[in-house]
């Protein structure tokens, strides 16, 4: 480990928390427009920072200075950290305008919304550059706190149920995680001479280097609540019943953040975990239960799927289906599984992004979040149907997108490992996923438009239908004279969706520079610290 | 615990107070009986992090930890479960998903689910107050109990609590406490995921007219 203590270091490592803290702090004091405008510049410093970062750890460096660190797995997530956020943030202005546009918004509100996203960002890339487990651990629940007003954000009685469960069960989940944290700070005590400072004991670089010492009962029970709690806030089954409430509740740009960073970041701890429990226990015991929770995963989103009926649950569905491969991946535990696992991440949270945003849009023109309520959207609203057709093209996996690399090589890696009857079935059960997925999606774009073409909310709500509009609707029935008969302007609201595609679309072409990169996180990924 | 058998004793007595307080909050319907529970918890909790601090060779820090965590949970959480409390007028458990008796009976079988899982920290810790490393498992599996059976938003956020109140205990009796700046961040994320509750339970309270969780249905597959 070389280790580096200077200034362009202590800003290389301050840089992707820094950004989202101004952002914060701007959101605050400026007026409603500007801020939306300034988050999305937060957004794109914390990709420049990532990508910054990985100029320095891309060759193997790595670089630490007090409580952060980073090598070359930490800027990878910072990068998808940062490029997921950029295409949200930038969604997340027009989303912004349009709800401002329906007079849903107060100027709180919209305060709110835009600190709390920033909030989130700043507890993320924390998260992700922390030198310590108990750091990681303290970003990764208080995303739980900031998120929580996010996805209440719109005050109906569904997003309010939404929230209570996501913070009780992701509250409790990573409480697990933490017990199962002390458990491994037990085992660094008594494995033997601690650092003076017991803190140091808790930092990943010293649990790498010592866990071989590790008591394997106690690291027994470590790996269970370590995967069991840190698995409930990657939605991983057993504790994933709040992903879809919270996926489907929230605005659409928070969705995109959550499904596509906030599982990830969740599951970036397993993946630290991971070299450390496999030094004290040999590989076997976390790849069985990580082939369990993966499995399990994959089959639970796909019973859920064939019957889904909210395209924004459907969405939800699909990331538990993503974080069931993902676990897989990680499973397998080769250097080129585990490069297929980082490339996975990044591709589904730029999919997954795209497709939440685009979701968001059509909620907005149909009102009604039920795949019945809207057909034939490609011929109501072309561009931004289109732009959801293609990211759900992504999210199947189908060339040319990145989640196509990453899944051939999954099974390429996994009959590579000897686990070709497990990859067999999970592919089985990705399989069933894709027709449903594929069915559910082309009954919402393809066909001709409804008849009477209803744009008002209220015209199509049914009384007893939830709506997430629905209960809002003081503002609604005032504001729908206004509102023009066909769809709003779609301005440049493509822009950001399109970027997110040609990048997801580039990754599964070629990789280029960013290779050596990857290649240089997946060996860390596999294999610890060195 | 150096031959002092009054420190001994009092260190058992807080110990068994953590657990009787733990069942005692299974036992009382009535919501607002589980406040005080808690802060009687939360005063047991701060004795053990204040002996094992005195035992130290160098003990600030760790004095440190027991003022922070009993300023927490004797005074501050409560507080803000007066607050939550207030918002809900008749909040009694009138008929929890297991009757009281049952839930007793629960909770002496996830004592020994405790010992049983506890061994391995046991095992490994050298000091001998690690001995006491169950109660605190007990503490977290009877939490995650009374969260999953009980009706009320405040019985879940005191469940919730419980378990906190057992990674606490769990942390001070095996390790002797975690690391300070880590201790701190737990202690804050905590006020604010109970405040945050506070803020979703008065919510709940505004759009469905009760803090009563079966209401929360509008959302499945």
């Amino acid at each position: 480990m070389n280790l580096a203590l200077s200034d362009p270091v202590a800003g290389a490592l301050l840089g992707p928390v820094a950004a989202p803290v101004a952002g914060a702090l701007l959101a605050a004091a400026l007026p409603r427009r500007v801020a939306a405008w300034t988050s999305l510049l937060a957004a794109l410093g914390v990709l420049a920072a990532g990508l910054a970062l990985a100029t320095r750890t891309g060759q193997g460096a790595t670089i630490a200075d007090g409580l952060l660190r980073a090598d070359a797995l930490t800027a990878w997530l910072v990068v998808a950290v940062g490029a997921v956020a950029t295409v949200a943030c930038w969604a997340g202005v027009h989303h912004l305008a349009d709800q401002a546009r329906r007079g849903e918004l107060t100027p709180g509100a919209a305060r709110r919304y835009l600190v709390l996203v920033q909030a989130f960002l700043a507890c993320m890339t924390v998260a992700v550059m922390a030198a310590n487990v108990g750091l990681f651990w303290v970003a990764v629940e208080a995303t739980t706190i900031v998120t929580a007003f996010l996805v209440g954000h719109q005050r109906t009685r569904a997003s309010v149920e939404a929230a209570w469960k996501y913070v009780v069960l992701c509250s409790i989940g990573v409480g697990i995680a933490l017990l199962g944290t002390i458990c491994v700070y037990a085992a660094a005590i008594a494995a033997g001479p601690t650092p003076a400072d017991g803190f140091e004991a808790l930092n990943w670089a010293y649990l790498n280097e010592h866990a071989t010492q590790f008591d394997p009962g106690l690291m027994r029970l470590a790996a269970g609540l370590v995967l069991l709690g840190f698995g409930a806030k990657a939605g991983l089954v057993p504790m994933h019943a709040w992903l879809p409430d919270a996926h489907s509740q929230a605005p659409a740009p928070v969705s995109a953040l959550m499904s596509g960073v906030l599982l990830s970041v969740a599951f970036y701890g397993i993946l630290r975990y991971k070299s450390i429990i496999d030094a004290a226990l040999g590989p076997a015991y976390v790849r069985t239960l990580l082939l369990i929770a993966g499995l399990a995963s994959l089959a639970l989103a796909a019973a859920l799927l064939i019957g889904q009926r909210d395209y924004k649950r459907l969405l939800a569905y699909s990331s538990i289906e993503h974080m069931g491969l993902i676990a897989l991946g990680t499973a397998v535990g080769t250097r080129l599984a585990l490069a297929a696992v980082l490339l996975h991440i990044l591709g589904h949270g730029l999919a997954k992004a795209v497709a939440f945003c685009g979701a968001g849009h059509i909620l907005h023109l149909v009102g009604s979040p039920r795949i019945a309520a809207v057909r034939g959207a490609l011929t109501r609203a072309p561009a931004t149907a289109g732009l959801f057709g293609l990211a759900v093209v992504a999210l199947l996996g189908l060339p040319p997108f990145a989640l196509f690399a990453s899944e051939i090589t999954l099974a390429r890696a996994g009959f590579a490992a000897g686990l070709g009857a497990v990859v067999a079935a999970a592919f089985l059960l990705v399989l069933v996923a894709f027709a449903a997925i594929a069915r559910h999606a082309a009954g919402l774009l393809l066909g001709p438009a409804p008849a009477s073409e209803p744009t008002s909310p209220s015209a199509l709500a049914s009384p007893t239908e939830r709506t997430s509009t629905s209960d809002s609707s003081t503002s609604v029935p005032s504001s729908a004279p206004e509102q023009p008969e066909r769809a709003p302007r779609l301005g440049l609201r493509w822009l950001p969706l399109a970027l997110g595609l040609v990048a997801a679309a580039g990754l599964g072409v070629w990789l280029g520079p960013v290779q050596p990169l990857l290649d240089c996180a997946a060996l860390i990924a596999a294999e610890g610290i060195q | 615990m150096h031959g002092a058998t009054w420190v001994e004793q009092v260190f058992n007595l807080a110990c068994g107070l953590l657990l009787l307080t733990a069942v005692g909050a299974l036992w009382r319907r009535e919501t607002s009986a589980l406040i005080p529970i808690l802060a009687v918890q939360g005063g047991a909790l701060t004795v053990i992090a204040v002996l094992l601090a005195s035992g130290h060779a160098d003990g600030t820090e760790a004095m440190v930890v027991a003022a922070v965590v009993g300023l927490l949970k004797v005074v501050i959480i409560p507080l803000l479960l007066r607050r939550v409390r207030r918002l809900v007028r008749n909040a009694r458990e009138t008929r929890p998903l297991v009757n009281v008796a049952t839930s007793l009976l629960a909770a002496a079988g996830l004592c020994l689910l405790a010992y049983a899982a506890a061994r391995p920290l046991v095992a490994v810790a050298e000091t001998p107050t690690a001995r006491a490393t169950p109660v605190g498992l007990s503490l977290v599996l009877i939490g995650f109990f009374l969260a999953a059976t009980r009706h009320r938003a405040i019985s879940q956020i005191v469940g919730l609590l419980l378990i906190d109140n057992g990674i606490a205990a769990t942390a001070f009796l095996a390790t002797d406490g975690v690391p300070l700046i880590v201790e701190l961040g737990v202690c804050a994320d905590l006020v604010l995921a109970v405040l945050v509750l506070q803020v979703l339970t008065a919510r709940m309270v505004h759009t469905f007219g009760d803090g009563d969780l079966d209401d929360l249905r509008e959302l499945h597959d």
